[in-house]
């Protein structure tokens, strides 16, 4: 099921013959046709668009990604514009000043681009693999959850608590990935497990 | 609002806003933290002449557009409001029938129970604890087992006059007296709120974290809901009470259970004095209070097997309670404060922060930084960099620590960013919408999916392999996911919906299946407990159904024309955009008025532009409540037991304040407001620190990661702080000038702007100013490097939530030379 609309697909279908029979209804000439085929093209006609959501505040507004290459034909993309989208019924097309700037957040400076690590005591970050990282981040979990995991509490029940390691899940993720982060910290009997609805 | 109404979340829709009569904007400031949803005011405003009410101590850009600005202290907005009720029900101007049959003011509460207005404590208060024994906070039973009622409301017992004689002490002068908002001021605000009381006109209130972050939080919002149900503006359009979420997706975790007590759904992790599941169901007895009412929590036990069968999978039976066993039990708060406060003590080891910044966002940042400072280990998942992960790096006066001295080993893990995943938001109005993938990720940029399911199979492996303390609950976890190490989002999101198990009967005919094993869930109604269903988060459930995904619906049509769109992605719950809309309807089922007709009952059914919130068949005679998910069947002006501070709010001061609480200063701040030792010795006082400091957010900029946005570092540049021309000249600070200011705990530093919008008060007969602190600068990214905020903050949580109090400190504020450049 393809629920993604192409806005300038609908225009180019219905709004061309519209212009051209409203070119001739107002009796313009050779002149004007000429002029309207002489209009530097669209700029973003070869673009992919791609239906988002504001990742800052709660109103979702819905905004249109525009990208070189097409994520869903397996071909490489980048962002290099983004609109709102007129067909979201909350913000009908508007971003505010915090909206407005999201692609410097996708190309922002600050993107970490892969795994760092921090000795301790050590004054300086070291890029890592992922899998170095992975691996280091597992055996310390486990190290701490073999040494400190409560399976029974002092009256004989079954408690399984972790309570030395905490997880803290930020607002920006989706549903999915939260669902996913309840199911790993719960399993693992992780309590301290909380959001930003209070900070 | 759950303890009001049933549930927390915001009620009505963005869009419904523009049916609004009347917007009351307090304790937020919508114009600049939500700009594209304020337009529904500014829509109001323009098409149904609405009026637009702003209360708040600072001259907001909501306040600019306001037809009424009304000033006030921070941290006094319950006292303002506990006025406006006094005003109200002593004026004759609330909503009777509404309030009769809609709320539980006819409801007699046990003798026992009271109020003692010079000491401001309620009855069962223990000091050495500093908790409440709520066992008087409950209604008079009847011999037939439901509470006693007085349909006059004449009883002195009755909710409606203890109500009544609580708040009259919440006169005009002392409302003045103690928020500084001028009398005149503050009637003319109860004119407006009370234009509203009528079934014609409606009023909705916007709110953000201006009410939530105070030791008090939770009760300022109950008096919100109270006004609400007393004008008869609950279930209405245009009505409302609505929580203006901070963040994209705050409403999503909350609703999918990232808080320590939580399961999904807004279930609750057992504690281990519920030592089985029986023990843990008998804790909840939802039996109706009032005959026929719904009580729709009767049916927890389906939503709480359904969740433990998206848990363990094949490893939850009947014969092991469904795993109940496996889920941690606890026996303490667990909130990220006492976390915090855990940590500090060197009782945790490991943490990780999953988009999450605490550095900057916990208060009192130089406690946190010895917090972190104490971990073995630390690991962030971010797009961005952000200061936790960088809290060993000495940034001069802005992070002052000695790397050498502190041993956390630190991972900086790099995740993608919106653009570059999909999935589902749920917006502050409930409302799911996917988001597809438009981009690659940056170099090696994982999603939280693909880092979290990393994580769980490397751990999983190890337990396999060697086992440890433990292993069960890891190895009975449900992790049916094609690829096992790439889930994908589609999959997680039919998990959160649901399926069926096994082929579902019909319970009066066996040869019916109502749906076929494997098919998703087409609502929580299918939800059964005896394991025959899956589903992790019940209030999802529906929007991911056999016709397919419905967050991912675009279709914008409104028929009605009043901002419903209902097929516009996915409203939890059941795709219901207003809730409790029953209540837009009398006891008959017929609307309150023509104007503001909304759902109605057609004879045979209710009908209306909605999914009615209500069983959609049961006929009005039947004589059940409104409010489905109360077993009193009605909305409560007074709570049982589930608020910790009472069961009406009161007003209290912020535990620092410039004054003494006028009503009653042996009881100042909150009686129950949980204080850490060490955390208690740093509150200053008036005299060292005389000024009223509040932080807030600037339209430019959105928490800390729009410092790393180079578009909005470019327009907002640098750290400020906002001070009146009054407080100016008695300091001599000139525009422009850098000032220091500071709290017990600490300094922050920056340029001064000396403006009218924040007005100097008059409190009980004293000039009272405010200092203005924006929040939004660190020590990484593009502005300018400053000390952040929370150096200033205190460590103090509301009594119910332990949402820290950010919106109300005290400060002092001197003049210093400029920086070199």
């Amino acid at each position: 099921m393809n629920m993604q609309f192409s806005r300038r697909q609908f225009l180019k279908g219905t709004g061309a013959g519209v212009a051209g029979t409203a070119l001739g209804a107002f009796g313009f000439g050779d002149a004007e046709v000429a002029l309207a085929q002489a209009a530097r093209p669209f700029k973003l006609e070869k673009a992919t668009e791609t239906r988002n959501t504001c990742p800052y505040c709660s109103v979702s507004c819905g905004m249109i990604m525009y990208s070189r290459g097409d994520v869903k034909k397996g071909e490489k993309a980048k962002v290099f514009h983004v609109e709102g989208d007129v067909d979201n019924p909350v913000n009908r097309g508007t971003l505010c000043p915090k909206g407005s700037g999201v692609l410097d957040f996708i190309n922002s400076k600050q993107r970490i681009t892969q795994p760092m690590h921090r000795k301790p005591g050590s004054d300086k970050f070291e890029p890592v693999s992922w899998d170095f990282a992975m691996d280091r981040i597992a055996k310390l979990m486990k190290e701490d959850r073999d040494a400190n995991f409560v399976e029974k509490n002092g009256d004989g029940v079954t408690v399984n608590r972790w309570p030395t390691v905490g997880f803290l899940a930020g607002c920006a993720s989706s549903n999915e990935p939260g669902w996913l982060t309840y199911k790993v910290t719960r399993s693992l009997g992780i309590l301290a497990v909380d959001n930003q609805a209070r900070i | 609002m759950a303890p009001t109404f049933g549930r927390g979340a915001m009620t009505n829709s963005w869009t419904d806003i523009k049916n609004a009569d009347v917007v009351l904007i307090m304790g937020g400031n919508a114009a600049e933290a939500h700009p594209c949803g304020f337009k529904w005011v500014t829509e109001a405003k323009h098409h149904n002449n609405a009026k637009l009410v702003v209360v708040d101590p600072r001259f907001t850009r909501s306040a600019a557009v306001s037809d009424f600005y009304c000033p006030i202290r921070a941290g006094t907005d319950t006292a303002f409001l506990l006025g406006v009720i006094n005003h109200l029900l002593s004026t004759d101007k609330y909503h009777k029938a509404y309030v009769e049959q809609f709320t539980n003011a006819s409801y007699l509460v046990r003798e026992g129970y009271e109020f003692k207005p010079e000491d401001g404590l309620f009855s069962g208060y223990d000091a050495a604890k500093r908790t409440y024994d709520r066992g008087t906070w409950d209604y008079e039973m009847g011999a037939d087992g439901f509470p006693v009622r007085d349909e006059t409301l004449q009883n002195p017992r009755s909710v409606f006059q203890q109500l009544k004689k609580h708040v009259s002490r919440y006169t005009p002068e002392m409302v003045e007296r103690i928020t500084g908002s001028p009398k005149d001021k503050f009637l003319k605000v109860c004119d407006y709120i009370a234009s509203t009381g009528n079934g014609e006109r409606s009023m909705t209130i916007m709110y953000a974290l201006g009410w939530t972050q105070h030791s008090y939080g939770s009760q300022t919002i109950r008096t919100a809901a109270m006004i609400q149900l007393l004008l008869g503006n609950m279930g209405m359009p245009g009505g409302g009470v609505n929580a203006l979420r901070g963040h994209s997706n705050v409403q999503g975790l909350t609703d999918i259970g990232i808080l320590s007590n939580s399961t999904p759904g807004y279930l609750v992790l057992p504690t281990e004095r519920e030592v089985t599941f029986d023990a843990y169901m008998g804790n909840r007895d939802f039996r109706p209070l009032q005959p026929g009412q719904i009580s729709f929590w009767q049916n927890y036990k389906k939503f709480f097997v359904s969740f433990l069968k998206s848990m363990y999978g094949s490893a939850a039976t009947a014969e092991n309670a469904f795993g109940f066993d496996y889920l941690p039990k606890y026996d303490g708060q667990y909130d990220v404060i006492r976390h915090f406060e855990l940590m500090h003590q060197g009782k945790i080891n490991g943490y990780v922060c999953q988009g999450f910044n605490p550095l900057m966002s916990a208060p009192n940042k130089s406690k946190m930084t010895a917090a972190l400072s104490k971990l073995k280990f630390l690991v962030t998942i971010d797009p961005l960099e952000t200061e936790t992960s960088r809290f060993w790096e000495r940034k001069g006066e802005a992070n002052p620590v000695d790397p050498s001295k502190i041993q956390t080993e630190v991972f900086m893990l790099p995740s993608t960013c919106f653009a570059e995943d999909e999935g589902t938001f749920t917006n502050s109005s409930r409302t799911l919408n996917w988001r597809w993938k438009a981009a690659d990720a940056p170099g090696q940029a994982r999603t939280d999916i693909d880092i979290m399911a990393d994580l769980f199979n490397r751990l999983r492996a190890a337990y396999q392999k060697d086992g440890g303390k433990g292993a069960a609950p890891v190895l009975a976890t449900a992790w049916q996911y094609k690829d096992p190490k790439h889930p994908t989002a589609d999959e997680l999101l039919r998990e959160i919906n649901g399926r069926a198990l096994v082929d579902l009967k019909d319970a009066t005919d066996p040869t019916k299946v109502l749906l076929p094993a494997g098919h998703q869930l087409a609502s929580f109604a299918q939800m059964r407990d005896d394991g025959s269903t899956e589903g992790a988060c019940w209030i999802y459930t529906g929007s991911y159904t056999q016709a397919g995904n419905l967050t991912a619906r675009r279709n914008n049509a409104d028929p009605s024309g009043l901002g419903i769109h209902p097929q516009w992605g996915f409203a939890w719950p059941a795709n219901r955009r207003i809730l409790y809309n029953r209540a837009s309807a009398d006891a008959d089922g017929k609307p309150w008025s023509e104007r503001k007709k909304y759902m109605v009952w057609d004879g045979s059914k209710w009908a209306g532009p909605d999914v009615p919130d209500y069983p959609p068949a049961l006929a009005p005679d039947k004589k059940a409540g409104p409010y489905i998910m109360n077993p009193e069947g009605v909305s409560r002006l007074w709570v049982r037991r589930t608020m910790a501070d009472g069961p009406f709010p009161e007003h209290y001061e912020p535990f620092e304040s410039p004054v003494e609480n006028a009503l009653h200063p042996k009881t100042s701040a909150s009686p129950v407001a949980r204080v850490f030792k060490g955390d208690l010795e740093v509150f200053g006082k008036a005299k060292d620190f005389p000024y009223v400091a509040t932080s807030y957010r600037l339209v430019e900029h959105f928490h800390w990661w729009t410092k790393s946005v180079k578009l909005n570092a470019i327009v907002q540049p640098e750290f400020f702080v906002e001070i009146s021309p009054e407080l100016a000249s008695e300091k001599k600070i000139t525009n422009g000038q850098w000032v220091k200011v500071s709290s017990n705990r600490g300094s922050v530093k920056g340029k001064a702007v000396v403006t009218k919008r924040i007005p100097t008060l008059t409190i009980d007969g004293k000039k009272v100013h405010t200092v203005g602190l924006p929040i939004h600068f660190g020590f990484v990214g593009e502005t300018k490097t400053a000390i952040g905020v929370n150096a200033l903050t205190p460590v103090v949580g509301d009594a119910n939530t332990q949402t820290p109090e950010y919106k109300a400190f005290l400060v002092d504020i001197e003049p210093i030379s400029n920086p070199v450049a």
